[in-house]
């Protein structure tokens, strides 16, 4: 007993607060956002384009363009290429809404994330139940939703739990390209979901197939099966990428744009003709902003209390 | 005492001694596959069980296509664990072999995978069944049948393929009568993605990826089995700099699941403490897997021709002062689990396995070691930094769940020692080095003790150099047997700390 509480006291408080954005609670050396500098770029060259292992990157007269629904954030572009125009920021904020803004163009920040209507902000913000389904998943998102409900992220602080029955579920958490073997079990379980239900893609195979797009034993993502309401990229995603949309669909934290640029970018703007989904989303105005009351940031309130 | 011999009479050796039966090499094999033997399937059958009624252990019998022929020929490898030894045959194409299984029950999941994905079919398996449910027309394995136990009292529990927690999909059938489990027949196949046929072909970037996500928390291990076979077949070795680094990656892989595994089986016993501490102290050993490689599960950074990032001095002492601040924590954490006795009464005694059953089944890694089973892969079979610098082996005895936390505590303490040693004295040497042409007509196969236990990559290549056949054999193919039937005779409610002792894989079972 007296080792517990030595432990506990040695050990200390890990709980780390949530991220404001723009700020970086990522360690060092982790591949985050992609940053392109498509004025390096040669014009014929597509060494990036024939590295990528999932065909993420595609090239036209702006430059090189990367889906972070396909991207593994594996360093394979980088290294190939001879200019150094493709680069890893640590920005960890790599969710979106709308599946057309993880098409990333030069010039681009992380994409837009619209809260979820204020109906549903009503019932889920502040309990957001969660059931998983690994659908062929590999290990690596599971474990990091895991980790993303442990000590140091803490996703309970938010109200947003993991249970275990989906009947109790506000939204089903998927990972894994769906195997032709788990989409009855998917499909029932999605079933099971009391209306109002979301879907939530997680991880580079769950959006697009990934590294198992294109094999017949797959339904490359679960886009192809349930209709999807948030998708967090990454192989697999860092658990502060889906604190952070998570956090963001509950529109609960303020949506704006990191104050800095990826260093490279600061100058270029998204090229004429480039992410169109992108550009839209980014000059439609922002959805009203919903009165602030008190529990629209509780998580602040609870951090300051430990 | 049977002789494989007398059960198959077709399988005397022909004149001019064994020598032929087989092709003898070691670890990491690359070999002209014209070069191994070939037979009929009745020699077939009793060459292998002639290797494996000497101690050996067969790693991977798979089907490999041959122009023109309706069936493939089947290649087997069996690993002397002794000598160090690997001995391969091949059978010639053929509809049917005697079961090996019949007589080595730890050929079970090996043949059932044979029958399934090529229908070849070994005549006499006591239990043959779907592995992985390749063929959609099969009934899901939800809807398959199973053994029953049939009687007024027997009731059957059916759990998955999804289950309460974050986990990955299987179907678990229990007998049970009031809380003693007879059985559990355990049915997987959900998680079957095609990983290998990914793997076939001409090179492509997307194969390392594919190796690294077979079983997603094995992402060193499966990238370096992957990467051990190509080198072999490109002809190039990597720098001892790229080999030691990579064996810090194998090795921080084999800290943080560990500890995690610790921590999950004092969550299982409702012991918190170890369980919190272990969720983060997990992270932080993850984290210096991203230091080294970008990534928190080492994805990315394990290539054929060496590693894809590189620690300079300086970056080296830190690392080691992380790791060994992070293990002292680990330890005390997981001494804080071990030393509690109401701890070790839940897990003393528990889904214990002998140390015959373990070596009749063919159990693997940790599951084996625990069970008193000396076998490591790193000591039998080195590979890469592992020939130079030892890992002793950590050894359990009663097979039960304490010893394989026990065996977990050690493993992890070895594995902090080792990487410690290594950082210290980095080799030089370039990161990578370019992977030019695969030779044609070669079979390269690596072993490799990941965490969980020794995974086993093979790749053999056709005329043109194109792969024409990928075989993956996760340790968890035979050590999953081994989790059923540890079971029996344990109460329902013993199911998780059990299944979190083996901590097997669904993804690398399925592929």
């Amino acid at each position: 007993m007296l080792d517990i509480l030595r432990a506990r006291l040695t050990f200390g408080h890990r709980t780390r607060a949530l991220p404001e954005p723009g700020e970086n609670p990522v360690a060092e050396g982790f591949r985050g956002l992609p940053a392109i500098a498509a004025d390096r770029c040669p014009p014929d060259c597509d060494a990036c384009v024939a590295a990528c292992p999932t065909g993420a990157l595609s090239r036209d007269a702006a430059g090189p363009r990367i889906d972070l629904g396909r991207c593994l954030f594996c360093p394979e572009c980088m290294a190939a290429c001879p200019q150094g125009a493709i680069s890893f920021t640590r920005n960890h904020r790599l969710t979106a809404t709308d599946r057309r803004d993880l098409v990333l163009s030069p010039g681009d920040g992380p994409a837009p994330v619209t809260p979820m209507a204020a109906e549903r902000r009503r019932l889920f913000a502040r309990s957001f139940k969660l059931r998983q389904v690994s659908a062929a998943g590999c290990g690596g998102c599971e474990a990091e939703l895991v980790v993303a409900g442990t000590l140091v992220f803490d996703l309970s602080r938010f109200g947003v739990q993991f249970v275990a029955s989906p009947r109790h579920a506000d939204a089903l958490v998927v990972t894994g390209p769906v195997s032709r073997n788990m989409r009855t079990a998917l499909e029932k379980t999605y079933a099971a979901l009391p209306e109002p239900r979301l879907v939530i893609a997680c991880g580079a195979c769950a959006i697009s197939g990934g590294t198992f797009a294109g094999s017949p034993d797959t339904h490359a993502g679960v886009g192809n099966v349930l209709p999807v309401d948030l998708w967090i990229p990454g192989c697999p995603p860092h658990p502060w990428t889906i604190v952070d949309g998570i956090v963001r669909l509950l529109g609960r934290m303020p949506e704006k744009m990191p104050e800095k640029m990826p260093e490279q970018m600061s100058e270029q703007m998204p090229a004429a003709g480039g992410g169109a989904a992108r550009n839209r989303a980014r000059t439609t105005p922002a959805p009203p902003r919903q009165p602030e009351r008190p529990e629209a940031q509780p998580h602040r309130r609870r951090e300051k209390r430990s | 005492m049977n002789t494989a011999a007398d059960r198959h009479p077709a399988a005397r050796p022909a004149a001019g001694g064994g020598s032929a039966e087989v092709l003898t090499t070691r670890n990491p094999v690359v070999v002209a596959y014209a070069a191994i033997p070939a037979h009929a399937p009745e020699t077939f059958a009793a060459v292998v069980s002639s290797r494996l009624d000497g101690g050996g252990r067969l790693i991977a019998l798979f089907g490999v296509p041959r122009p023109g022929a309706e069936h493939p020929e089947v290649l087997a490898a069996v690993a002397a664990d002794a000598p160090g030894t690997v001995a391969l045959a091949r059978m010639t194409p053929a509809p049917a072999y005697p079961a090996i299984t019949a007589v080595h029950p730890q050929a079970h999941g090996l043949e059932r995978a044979l029958w399934e994905e090529w229908g070849i079919k070994p005549a006499g398996h006591p239990w043959l069944k779907p592995l992985r449910r390749i063929d959609p027309e099969v009934p899901s394995p939800g809807d398959a049948s199973f053994y029953r136990i049939d009687g007024e009292e027997i009731h059957e529990v059916a759990v998955g393929p999804v289950h309460a927690g974050i986990i990955e999909p299987g179907h678990f059938r229990f007998q049970c009568h009031g809380e003693t489990v007879y059985h559990l027949e355990i049915r997987l196949g959900y998680q079957h993605r095609g990983v290998r046929n990914l793997l076939r072909g001409k090179p492509v970037p997307r194969w390392a990826a594919a190796a690294e996500t077979a079983a997603g928390d094995t992402a060193v291990g499966g990238a370096l089995a992957h990467a051990l076979c190509i080198e072999s077949l490109a002809g190039i070795e990597p720098s001892p700099r790229a080999q030691a680094l990579r064996a810090v990656a194998l090795e921080l892989e084999r800290i943080a699941y560990h500890v995690g595994d610790l921590g999950a089986l004092g969550g299982d016993v409702g012991y918190l403490p170890t369980a919190q501490y272990n969720g983060r102290i997990r992270g932080d050993v993850l984290n210096l897997l991203l230091t080294l490689g970008g990534n928190r599960h080492g994805r990315g950074f394990v290539r054929p021709g060496g590693v894809r990032a590189d620690l300079d001095a300086a970056g080296a002492k830190t690392f080691s002062e992380r790791l060994a601040l992070h293990h002292g924590e680990a330890r005390r954490s997981a001494d804080l689990l071990l030393g509690t006795p109401s701890v070790l009464a839940r897990f003393d005694g528990t889904g214990r396995i002998s140390r015959a059953e373990a070596r009749t089944l063919g159990l693997v890694g940790v599951a084996a070691r625990a069970a008193g089973v000396d076998l490591d892969t790193r000591r039998d079979h080195p590979f890469g930094a592992y020939r130079f610098k030892q890992v002793s082996v950590g050894l359990g005895q009663h097979g039960d769940v304490h010893a394989r936390a026990l065996v977990r505590r050690l493993e992890m303490d070895r594995a902090a020692e080792f990487c410690a040693a290594t950082l210290h004295e980095l080799p030089e040497g370039a990161a990578l080095r370019p992977c030019g042409p695969l030779r044609p007509g070669h079979l390269a196969l690596a072993m490799v003790e990941a965490w969980r236990g020794e995974l086993v990559h093979a790749r053999v290549t056709g005329a043109d150099g194109e792969v024409i056949a990928a075989e993956i054999v996760d340790p968890s193919v035979h050590n999953w047997f081994g989790l059923a039937l540890v079971l029996r005779g344990e109460e329902i409610s013993d199911f998780p700390l059990c299944n979190k002792s083996f901590n097997l894989a669904y993804a690398g079972h399925d592929l």
